[in-house]
């Protein structure tokens, strides 16, 4: 039976990586360790209870438009334990107005209160499964690992005056100490810039 | 005879706003979309689902065009659907229609509520845009493709969808 057991532990982890498309609620994330534009490294490991990560850049149209709400949102629960963890995961040669000197230059006019990390590589985009921007996955700190409890859009009208507020709705019924009911929506926005590889 | 030429007056003012711009748009509701779908008749329609922030939409409008131009006067239409939202119409959606100097059909869908509206355009869309549905209401035939496409690909389809 403790075989069993050992054999359990060591497989099931490895079925969250195998995963092509990404983590699916429920996951635990792997650990990571991203530069902020202060030129410190953030580690998942740095958040005890949860977090708000939000893959999103300077330059999509939608991504912009949620910049507002997004600063809303570490502003509403960072005291509570959620603070917004934003990601930028974009191929800057594609993109160039994602690259972390642009990146530093807009934390610091809007006074981004949360880290604002570059995924040089993408491999924290990929294992993700991030595709568009923004795109949220909401985590809770369950001993030690990081737990998906939503992923997907933060409301439901990029325009404003949305009537369901998917992200708060997750955020605040995991401080309650509850599931969320909505634990996914569809994800809209531009497409994450991933590196050609041939 | 006052009263008639003020009702006139207002009537072409609303509705040849868009025609001063020399573009048009026009606002369809998902139901209006729908309806147009399931509607039985002899057409092949190609919606595209694009928006101005959507680069890569953008990028392959022109195979629209082609497609509209190919198949004028036939049995085939091509719709343009804007999913910038209502907000967005004037100013972003009707001054790209008129630069980019287009003659297809360009609708702008009225609704906000973007879960329900991807979700009953196709159930198996992630929302990712650009995104065509080709639907042939002669034979109820359904086809929706996730992603850019080529003239190459909108053909193709068009020939599956019309055995």
């Amino acid at each position: 039976m403790k075989l069993l057991g050992k054999l359990i532990c060591v497989l099931f982890p490895l079925m969250a990586f195998t995963g092509s498309n990404g983590y699916e609620v429920g996951d635990s994330v792997e650990g990571f360790k991203l530069k902020n534009v202060d030129g410190k490294m953030v580690s998942l490991s740095d958040y005890k209870k949860g977090a708000i990560v939000i893959f999103t850049c300077n330059t999509c149209p939608v991504a912009k438009a949620y910049e507002q709400r997004i600063i809303a949102l570490d502003k509403k629960y960072r005291d509570k334990g959620y603070p917004v963890v934003a990601i930028n995961p974009n191929d800057v040669s594609q993109s160039p107005g994602d690259s972390f000197e642009e990146m530093q230059k807009r934390a610091s006019q809007k006074k981004y209160a949360f880290p604002y990390l570059i995924d040089e590589d993408q491999s924290v985009t990929r294992r993700f499964g991030a595709t568009r921007t923004p795109h949220v996955f909401v985590l809770e700190n369950k001993s030690g690992k990081h737990v998906v409890q939503y992923i997907g859009a933060i409301d439901n009208n990029q325009n404003g005056e949305p009537d369901t507020r998917f992200v708060e709705d997750a955020v605040e019924s995991l401080l309650n100490g509850k599931v969320p009911a909505t634990t996914f929506t569809k994800a809209v926005g531009c497409g994450i810039k991933f590196r050609k590889t041939n | 005879m006052r009263k008639i030429f003020f009702l006139l007056f207002i009537y072409a003012l609303t509705t040849g706003i868009s025609a001063v711009y020399g573009q048009s748009v026009e606002l369809i509701k998902l139901t209006e979309l729908e309806e147009m779908v399931k509607k039985r008749g002899s057409e092949t329609l190609v919606v595209n689902f694009w928006a101005t922030w959507c680069g890569p939409c953008v990028k392959e409008l022109p195979y629209f065009q082609q497609l509209h131009d190919k198949y004028a006067g036939t049995a085939v239409k091509v719709l343009l659907i804007s999913l910038d939202g209502k907000p967005m119409l004037d100013k972003k959606v009707i001054p790209f229609v008129n630069k980019v100097g287009m003659t297809t059909d360009f609708f702008l869908l009225d609704e906000t509520n973007q879960q329900e509206y991807i979700d009953r355009i196709d159930r198996s869309w992630s929302g990712a845009l650009p995104a065509t549905l080709i639907v042939n209401r002669g034979n109820d035939k359904r086809l929706f493709i996730e992603g850019e496409v080529t003239l190459e690909k909108l053909e193709d389809a068009l020939r599956e969808i019309r055995q």
